[in-house]
């Protein structure tokens, strides 16, 4: 009943060369294709009644979540155990963590227990990596402070490419709370790497230092950033930066940077409305558009989490502790 | 109404550089034509100037109003006659009324008040953070979208560098100007004048001039790395007016104004314990007045403003420590400042456009200027009479002047808002 894997390329360690995924850095665009079309094929089988694969059989996945999150979580979850991996959670609640215990003791209890994949959320920019290089197995960053968040920009460019044929030449605009999105950085670094046109729209005060650098468009004005963009892609602007220290109050955000109808009429006619959750209605979008299924991709990225979690899980898999091709079974 | 031509005028536009005897006419409130060659058609209404000034009305870009909620110091009716008296015909009104003006509706609010009952323009500047508490930054956008022309929190200096640094930062998408008490308020704390010599035989504490240089210095710093439009608003000492020229020859986009009691007084007019004389920042050093004068005269300074803040007796009539801070200034300005044209510090279009289309940019104003179509905002003014200030003459609703019996040279003999005379000297 178990239907078999997708047939794996000849030589799949050619063509994803990386031990861990640890951000969008450093992937060109012939990875990013060969990941993408890979979740292609796993979307497409998560839409089956039977959605597991043994790819992963024996495997353990241990998700290390230093700080809170449902989604991405749930996400990488399920994305194991449809790959056949045994998943273990671990949160930093009631955890050695939270008794003082170093990222770097905890990745090495971890390791002495021989994990294949672990996935980290961290709080802290750097960490992740920090953790990668004390472990003998496949680190995947779920996050670390606002540096990489690169599955979900992964995820992000798989809906535009389904929604739109292409990611080359579109104009892509990234709106809201940048300065602290790790989301915000890893898709403009993937959507450079995919040829895309990046414009980031925010209050002076939520775009990091030295913006344009990141060779971006900046711009202050919704309207203006909006002008003719295919894609708008939305960020959670967290309440307790909604006080008067970043932005005066959430009446002003939204008047002057929630996305409306009448802001996104500056976009193209067809332009997609993205956002990576969870959405603060009201605060940075209408409710009306994220409800509205012929603008609004959100449901759509995710349900390609999973897929695109699963491909990188498998063009991961490759070069996990004891690799043996499971076709020699 | 019928138009209007001022005749015989001593025409004085420091927009355009004029400086001509002519005639101006006023058609439906605004400015139809002005210059040597301009002709009264049958029909107007003349106004022989007599050989008199005529000038853009005053912009005064830093006056307390009072109102809302301190009506026994002011109100929007009685500053808005001192102003007229004193050939003010716009007035930026502070933001540290009761309630502050850090709520949108509250800008509607006095400009509606202010149409019903005052007779010169009021516009509104805006707290800089939430309750002038220097915490959290206002709705500026939608401050600057319900008429608010720059932000400032009023007599409150905004301790927290990374608070100024974040409003700075966030008012460039609208370009708004932030206006600065700039004087740092742990050096200033608990001092009542100038420290020096005087305080310190009078028992008084101090308030060194560092406090203002290490707040422009500061200012200046966070203004080049945000991009903002910075204007400090009432500098009083040397150094803080050499840092601000610096701050200038960099290329920054800074400005300041100057007070005029800190280039017509220094700090000995405290005398015995004349709290008339306790404003903020204090009137300092001898050296540090020359210097005010010297930064009018090389450009510096950028604004005259009267830093009007009405007392009521009860405020004013205590021991120095206790007495509240302030001069109300709005209806000397104009003759303190035409001392600097009768010393020969300053020519006089260039004294007046620190007084009108300098302050009028600076908030993006369209008066300050005898341009077509401008609005018909005039002074005309003798610039030679001879009088003495009384402060029983005063139309503020609080007469604290330390100017009281000050002989000076020029007086106002009428003002005009939108063609409308707002005050006529009696008997002129």
């Amino acid at each position: 009943m178990v239907p078999p894997a997708p047939p794996q390329p000849k030589a799949a360690a050619d063509f994803f060369p990386h031990r861990d995924l640890l951000g969008v850095a450093g992937l060109t665009e012939a990875q990013v294709n060969y990941l993408l079309d890979k979740a292609e094929i796993y979307a497409a089988q998560n839409r089956r009644v039977v959605k597991r694969t043994n790819l992963l059989e024996g495997r353990t996945l241990v998700n290390l979540f230093f700080e809170a999150s449902t989604r991405t979580r749930t996400s990488f979850e399920l994305a194991a155990k449809r790959l056949g991996a045994d998943v273990i959670n671990m949160s930093a609640e009631g955890s050695s963590i939270k008794k003082g215990e170093t990222l770097i003791d905890t990745a090495m209890t971890l390791n002495a227990m021989h994990p294949d994949v672990l996935v980290v959320r961290h709080q802290d920019s750097g960490a992740v990596a920090l953790l990668s290089k004390k472990v003998d197995c496949a680190v995947i960053n779920a996050g670390d402070g606002s540096h990489e968040h690169p599955t979900q920009a992964l995820l992000d460019a798989l809906t535009i490419r389904r929604r739109k044929g292409k990611i080359a030449g579109l104009h892509v605009a990234i709106c809201g709370d940048i300065v602290h999105s790790r989301v915000a950085r890893s898709n403009i670094q993937l959507l450079h790497i995919m040829g895309a046109h990046v414009r980031v729209v925010a209050p002076p005060t939520l775009l990091p230092a030295a913006a344009a650098n990141l060779g971006v468009e900046v711009h202050h004005d919704m309207r203006r950033g909006l002008r003719d963009v295919d894609i708008v892609m939305m960020l959670r602007l967290q309440s307790e930066r909604m006080q008067g220290s970043f932005v005066p109050s959430v009446r002003e955000y939204f008047h002057f940077y929630g996305l409306d109808y009448e802001k996104l009429g500056y976009a193209k006619p067809d332009a997609m409305v993205m956002h990576p959750g969870p959405m603060n209605r009201g605060v940075e979008i209408d409710t009306e558009i994220a409800d509205d299924i012929s603008r609004s991709a959100i449901a759509e990225q995710v349900e390609m989490g999973v897929a695109v979690r699963m491909a990188v899980l498998d063009a991961l898999s490759a070069r996990l502790p004891n690799f043996a091709p499971m076709n020699a079974q | 109404m019928r138009p209007q031509a001022f005749i015989n005028a001593r025409l004085l536009d420091p927009a355009s550089g004029l400086d001509a005897p002519g005639t101006l006419v006023v058609v439906d409130g605004k400015i139809a034509a002005v210059g040597r060659d301009v002709r009264a058609d049958q029909g107007m209404e003349v106004i022989d100037c007599d050989g008199a000034c005529l000038a853009p009305g005053l912009v005064d870009m830093r006056a307390f109003l009072g109102e809302p909620g301190f009506e026994e110091k002011e109100t929007l009716a009685t500053g808005g006659l001192a102003a007229a008296a004193g050939g003010v015909t716009t007035v930026a009104a502070q933001p540290q009324t009761d309630p502050i003006v850090d709520e949108p509706a509250l800008v509607g609010f006095i400009a509606r008040r202010a149409r019903e009952t005052c007779v010169v323009n009021v516009v509104s500047m805006a707290a800089i953070t939430k309750g002038l508490r220097g915490e959290e930054m206002t709705e500026m956008g939608l401050l600057h979208e319900a008429g608010a022309v720059a932000f400032t929190d009023g007599w409150q200096p905004v301790a927290n560098a990374q608070v100024m640094r974040r409003a700075m930062s966030y008012g460039t998408s609208w370009d708004l100007l932030i206006v600065h008490h700039a004087e740092e308020p742990a050096l200033a704390r608990g001092g009542h004048m100038n420290s020096g010599e005087v305080a310190s035989r009078l028992g008084l504490k101090g308030i060194p001039p560092m406090a203002e240089v290490i707040m422009v210095e500061r200012d200046l710093r966070l203004a080049e790395m945000t991009g903002a439009r910075y204007h400090a608003a009432c500098l009083s000492t040397g150094e803080a007016l050499e840092s601000m020229r610096r701050g200038k020859q960099r290329g920054l986009r800074v400005t300041c104004g100057a007070a005029a009691h800190h280039f017509a007084l220094n700090e000995n007019e405290v005398g015995e314990y004349r709290t008339f004389a306790k404003v903020s920042p204090p009137l300092r050093s001898e050296e540090d007045r020359a210097a005010v004068v010297e930064a009018l005269k090389d450009g510096t300074i950028d604004v005259i403003v009267s830093d009007h803040s009405p007392q009521d007796q009860e405020s004013k009539r205590l021991p120095f420590p206790v007495a509240e801070f302030g001069i109300a200034g709005l209806q000397t300005l104009l003759p303190l400042s035409l001392e600097l044209v009768h010393n020969g510090s300053l020519p006089l279009l260039d004294l007046l456009a620190k007084l009108t289309i300098n302050p009028a940019r600076l908030l993006k104003l369209p008066a300050g200027q005898f341009a077509r179509g401008a609005p018909a905002d005039l002074v005309l003014f003798d610039l030679d009479a001879p009088w003495r200030i009384n402060e029983k003459a005063l139309k503020s609703k609080s007469k604290n002047t330390p100017f009281d019996g000050r002989p000076v040279q020029g007086r106002v003999l009428r003002t005009v808002v939108a063609g409308e005379t707002v005050y006529e000297q009696e008997g002129a």
